[in-house]
């Protein structure tokens, strides 16, 4: 245990020479309810804390002119949730987020924490992935956008370089026909972390026909998946019962997940069907109903 | 490693404090502040006895650091009464009997009093999935819910 | 003694509690909140083994950190006989005891206490936890009851002697206990229907929202001061004092406000570290364990394991009721393997019932009470079973308990014969409610459940002050977790007749008031509240006796009405009534303080019974149970508060609801628990539950002035088969393991569903 530089910089670049410069773990902080439980139980032990919520990019949702989004990294679930658009126009992502926690977790918790957590069962990142989000991450050799799939590697990794952190996510504008929706299941209805997750973002053509799709599943592998072969099995369809039955296969012959004190192997995979078919479900008719 | 001192406010006076990186605005408000009123049930985020409001957001100040609070505002239960004037909330957990040992009830009546100032007129499962987050282990909910409804129906003028 | 009235100004009132403006203003003190100036922080370095023995612990590099004012071992503990003493409704053993707060040999769970580090601030002490070494020999070890029992089984204490049996050879069985009631056998060759089933239950926790804390100071001259959260200031003071070789007069405990304990709070942990930690430092040292520590070292109560055959008539009489009950004690005997025993048919008047019980002793921290210990593992299966007899019967299965229910004069299996008892009331009301009859949805069922708690009396003291403007003081010695001093208060000021207001009730610490049994077993309102009904009558005969010293009259002459004297009859003379305020300011004239007293080890205690009705909705693909509706109906005697007596039996409810669904301890293959947080240590939240309806049936306590029966252990035991019940009912599949997690009640609707698929 040693103790702890903290800093609070109010740019981008100043984060990122702190970040690049620190002898010893650094690490950013952002709503702080992953890092602070890391922090008292001595799993992380860093020499510097960044806290990125100063930086006015980390800390902004705004609608773009195309209806694409740019969701600051450090942007806490209870401020997106008062948007006026952003949680009509993509309820599944804004769900996602929702289910992260109590109300005072919300009042913190963010989609860069969520992610750079790197947890396979964090809830909002089957439904970023599903709606094909992006991180801008900074770093020392500057700026690059990755899919969101890309940057959690193993449980607690991610593909983040030394001295980089995400600084927003993009977010396509929602098409004519799409929708999208998350669910998870958990013992309880409130303060679990996710047995199965999964997130559907799905376009219905005018016949009510699947044009495309894209599933996501958490906490049946080591890392978020998104899963071709499910999108594949209802793309073309109506989602009749013959192409859930397909969804919910492709969904658990992607499962590998673990018996753990959360769930068994074989009920996550059973789930992981159940609960891709309900999504599937609830994405078209949203889709529908625009 | 030198302290951090910090510049907040907190029940509306201003206050200055020092503190580690490691300690936690709870550790703060209790063992710097002598302000034991918000409780630790887990350190961890999942009780909710640790309940305040910074800068008007309802959070656990066991997962705000310290030396984030430099600069803002924050709400603990000792300030909800106006002077001895209870505030609704408290006088109806106290009359229905929302309480029995009562160290969940004051993240309760923060998280409690979020809730209303931002929905005047929640339904029941409203209520019960805005404090889900507060642990109490006595009541089973049950007077804590009803407590928190007739608040709401005596703030909107409703007779109950 | 009860019937003496009906008519009540206060009793049965919903007053405002005496805390109440502390505890909704944050003013209250609970067990962390206190701080001496000077004072240092305590921290437990803790076993991450279940089973090893220890070879030894260096503690060199601790004490040289700088900060660091002392660290302690067992080494500075005496050992201890064997002895027992009384700890809740269970029995402890002196040199377990000082084995549990600092293992000495062996470390027996993951957890246990191995040093204690002082040191001027937490991080310091956290620190130097890190410099401690264990050189630990890691040896094999057992968790589950059953393979606990097994030959060949790790063994955590040769020379474990079992009690109530012979053993040959080392074993983990500490006990083995009977009841026998009539012929079994007799009564199954009658029978014409015999059911046979297992069931097991999960080792789960009190759940207290508050943790464990103390400050204990020692002072040159020996004496010392704690102030802790616990459910007794007494067994504080006498197991420190034990503990630590002190005399009692020497230690003063005063009981902080105490947030929750359900029976959790019976026993010491931190109290005995803190006080030889500050003789060793010459500081105050203050110790509260983490949420973490909680789980992994406080008690939980015991998993268990049962075997039971019950056998009746076609036309619904049940004959013979036989058990096998396995509970675990943690790493030391003491499970509440007797109680479960009492309580597993105790609602039933059956003839002939034979129930046997052990109890075993496995790698998991020691048990401590959890509310009615033991009754909800074994009414788990015996409320299962009949529930499963009367499908096979054909009968309702409320018809069934009441065809079969215990009534005055039936014989219970564990010794007693009842008195005036309201079980049948209960099942009766039940069987009224509207929700009984209420229709079901689609994947939705109802259960019902009994249960039964005998609740205890014991030894109380109080003292009823009149102060010299005509208020009152009431003090008393059992901490408060629920609202008890408000049921105190109401008694108090029924009995003196004056306004609850002018009624304060305290808790004293040990040196203030005499001896109290701790807070447990629901006798606070009726034990407590006997001594101090008795004390303010003691308080109301001294002041009929300066009333009569004022009209210089016999003071037979003298009686007390509506909070005045006033002459027995028109034969005593024409004087006006005297108020209480009025005999208080002449008090010193008259011969002083007032002050009524009472101590005693009260006898008497009324059983009480409860019937719950519990409603479900199974989601068939996931296993999700989620409760639509809940009754409790519960015979309470009388309800003093009602207010507190309703929210005994939600909470208690809603505790066997987090019983029945989520809550377990888990434990990886190494015998380390693996949930030790409220995140994966599932207890209900709020969003789970509908409102907990309660009816409260009042059948008098005829042992109580006012009626009382306890009321906060019954509701947590029909819970768990009312939920199996239900859900059996909603899916025809019977879970006779506990929790019915979603993965496991899938598996079961699973395995249910393939038959029916392969015909
Ligand atoms: C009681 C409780 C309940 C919870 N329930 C859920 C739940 O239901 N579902 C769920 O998914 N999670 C849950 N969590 C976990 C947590 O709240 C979420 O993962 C949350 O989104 C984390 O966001 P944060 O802003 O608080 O992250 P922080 O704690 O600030 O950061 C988390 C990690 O990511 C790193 N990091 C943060 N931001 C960035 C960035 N922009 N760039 C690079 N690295 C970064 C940090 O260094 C840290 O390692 C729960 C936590 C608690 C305490
Ligand atoms: S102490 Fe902060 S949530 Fe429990
Ligand atoms: S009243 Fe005890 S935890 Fe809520």
């Amino acid at each position: 245990m040693q103790s702890v530089q903290f800093e609070a910089p109010g740019t981008v670049e100043q984060a990122v020479a702190l970040l690049a410069g620190a002898t010893g773990d650094a690490r950013v902080l952002a709503g702080g309810t992953d890092l602070l439980v890391q922090l008292r139980s001595h799993m992380v032990d860093p020499a510097l804390v960044v806290d990125i919520k100063h930086i006015e990019e980390t800390r902004t949702l705004v609608r773009n002119a195309d209806g694409s989004y740019t969701i600051g990294s450090a942007v806490a679930g209870a401020e997106a949730h008062e948007h006026d658009r952003f949680a009509a126009e993509w309820p599944g992502v804004m769900e996602s987020w929702d289910l992260i926690g109590s109300t005072q977790i919300q009042g913190r918790a963010s989609l860069g924490g969520n992610l750079c957590n790197a947890s396979p069962a964090a809830d909002s990142v089957p439904a970023m992935i599903a709606a094909g989000m992006t991180a801008n991450i900074a770093g020392p050799g500057g700026r690059r956008t990755v899919p969101v799939e890309d940057i959690p590697v193993a449980p607690g990794r991610t593909s983040l370089a030394n001295g980089e952190f995400v600084v927003s996510f993009n977010l396509p504008a929602r098409p004519a026909g799409g929708g999208d929706a998350y669910l998870r299941l958990i013992p309880r209805t409130e303060m679990d972390i996710a047995v199965v997750g999964c997130g559907v973002a799905l376009v219905l053509d005018a016949g009510g026909i699947v044009t495309s799709a894209r599933v996501s599943l958490g906490a049946v592998a080591p890392t978020v998946l998104l899963v071709e072969d499910a999108a594949r099995a209802i793309v073309g369809t109506r989602l009749d019962d013959d192409a859930l039955a397909a969804l919910d296969a492709a969904c658990q012959a992607a499962c590998s997940p673990i018996n753990d004190k959360r769930g068994t192997i074989v009920y996550r995979t059973q789930v992981a069907g159940v609960l891709a078919r309900r999504a599937a479900r609830i994405a078209a008719e949203r889709a529908g109903s625009r | 490693m030198a302290k951090h001192h910090v510049t907040t406010t907190i029940n509306g006076e201003p206050v200055e404090f020092l503190c580690s990186t490691r300690q936690t605005l709870l550790d703060v408000l209790r063992d710097e502040l002598n302000l034991t009123g918000s409780k630790e049930g887990c350190a961890s985020g999942d009780c909710g006895a640790c309940s305040v409001m910074l800068d008007g957001r309802l959070v656990c100040s066991c997962l705000v650091l310290g030396a984030e609070a430099e600069g803002k505002s924050v709400e603990t239960i000792e300030g909800m009464a106006e002077g001895d004037r209870l505030h609704p909330l408290q006088q109806n957990f106290l009359e229905d009997a929302a309480l029995q040992c009562g160290i969940c009830t004051p993240g309760f009546l923060v998280a409690a009093k979020a809730l209303l100032e931002r929905n005047p007129d929640p339904t029941e499962t409203e209520v019960r999935y805005w404090l889900a987050g507060n642990l109490c282990r006595c009541t089973g909910y049950d007077k804590i819910i009803r407590a928190v409804m007739r608040t709401a129906a005596e703030v909107r003028g409703e007779a109950s | 003694m009860t019937g003496e009235k009906t008519e009540f100004k206060w009793v049965g009132t919903r007053a405002i509690r005496p805390d109440g403006h502390d505890k909704v203003t944050g003013r209250a003190k609970f067990g962390s909140d206190f701080a001496l100036p000077g004072m240092l922080q305590g921290r437990v370095l803790r076993s991450p083994h279940a089973h090893a023995r220890i070879r030894s612990i260096d503690t060199s590099a601790a004490e040289a950190l700088p900060g660091v004012k002392g660290v302690i071992t067992s080494a500075d503990f005496a050992d201890q006989p064997a002895e027992l003493a009384a700890a809740g409704e269970a029995l402890v053993n002196y040199r377990d005891m000082v084995r549990n707060v600092m293992a000495r040999e062996k470390v027996l769970y993951d957890g246990h206490a191995v040093a204690a580090v002082a040191a001027t601030s937490a991080e310091i002490a956290e620190a130097a936890l890190e410099l401690i070494s264990v050189d630990y020999e890691v040896l094999d070890h057992v968790i589950d009851v059953d393979l606990a029992m097994e030959p060949g089984a790790p063994i955590l204490d040769e020379e474990l002697e079992p009690a109530g049996m012979e053993a040959s050879g080392p074993t983990n069985i500490a006990k083995r206990v009977d009841f026998d009631l009539g012929d079994v056998e007799e009564g199954f060759a009658k029978a014409e229907v015999v059911l046979e089933r297992s069931y097991t239950t999960a080792a789960v926790h009190q759940g207290y929202i508050e943790p464990h804390a103390a400050v204990a100071s020692v002072s040159e001259d020996g004496q010392a001061q704690i102030w802790c959260c616990t459910q007794g200031q007494f067994m504080v003071r006498a197991y420190t004092a034990r503990l630590c070789g002190m005399e009692t007069s020497q230690i003063r405990v005063t009981p902080s406000e105490i947030g929750g304990g359900f029976g959790g709070k019976t026993v010491v942990y931190l109290e005995p570290l803190a006080t030889a930690l500050s003789r060793k430092t010459g500081r105050p040292v203050k110790m509260i364990m983490s949420r973490e520590e909680v789980f992994r070292a406080s008690g939980p109560t015991s998993a268990g394991s049962m075997t039971y055959r019950i056998g009746a008539t076609r036309n619904g009489v049940i004959t013979a009721f036989e058990g096998t009950i396995r509970l675990e004690a943690g790493a030391f005997p003491g499970s509440p393997v007797q109680p479960a025993c009492m309580c597993a048919v105790a609602p039933y008047d059956i003839k002939n019932v034979r129930l046997t019980g052990y109890d075993v002793v496995v790698n998991r921290p020691k048990v401590a009470a959890y509310r009615a210990p033991g009754a909800p593992i074994s009414a788990f299966g015996a409320e299962s079973i009949i529930d499963e007899l009367a499908k096979e019967l054909g009968f309702d299965p409320l018809q069934l308990r009441l065809k079969n229910a215990a009534k005055q004069g039936t014989k219970a299996a564990y010794g007693p014969t009842f008195r005036r008892i309201g079980y049948e009331e209960t099942v009766e009301q039940a069987i009224a409610s509207e929700h009984y009859s209420a229709p079901l949805g689609p994947n939705q069922g109802r259960g019902v459940a009994s249960g039964f708690w005998f609740n205890i009396g014991g030894e109380s003291a109080a003292t009823v002050n009149i102060n010299e403007d005509g208020t009152a003081v009431v003090v008393s010695g059992n901490p408060d977790i629920g609202g008890s001093r408000a049921s105190l208060a109401l008694m108090a000021a029924e009995e003196l007749g004056i306004d609850y207001t002018k009624v304060r009730p305290i808790i004293g610490d040990t040196s203030s008031v005499g001896y109290n049994f701790l807070t447990g077993g629901s006798r606070v309102t009726f034990a407590t509240g006997l001594a101090v009904v008795e004390a303010a009558r003691d308080a109301v005969r001294q002041m009929c006796e300066r009333a009569a010293k004022i009209w210089e009259v016999e003071s037979d002459g003298v009686i007390w009405r509506d909070g005045h004297a006033v002459p027995a009859s028109s034969n005593v003379g024409d004087f006006e009534p005297l108020s209480l305020a009025d005999i208080a300011a002449q008090s010193p004239k008259t011969g002083g303080p007032i002050c009524g007293h009472n101590a005693q080890n009260v006898q008497g205690a009324g059983p009480g019974f409860a019937t719950h009705i519990c409603d479900v909705e199974v989601d068939p693909e996931t296993g999700r149970v989620t409760i639509l509706r809940y009754t409790a109906v519960q015979d309470v005697g009388r309800a003093i508060h009602p207010s507190y007596v309703e929210g005994q039996i939600q909470g208690g409810a809603v505790q066997g609801i987090g019983w029945a669904l989520n809550e377990e301890y888990i434990y990886n293959e190494r015998g380390q628990l693996e949930n030790p947080g409220f995140l994966d240590y599932r207890i209900p939240v709020a969003s789970d539950l509908p409102m907990i309806e309660t009816v409260v049936v009042e059948v008098p306590n005829d042992r109580h002035p006012y009626g009382v029966r306890g009321v906060g252990e019954v509701p947590i035991v029909p819970p768990m088969a009312a939920v199996a019940n239900a859900i059996e009912n909603a899916t025809g599949v019977r879970m006779e393991h506990l929790p019915m997690s979603p993965p496991r009640l899938l598996a079961a609707l699973d395995a249910a569903r393939l038959p029916e698929a392969a015909e």
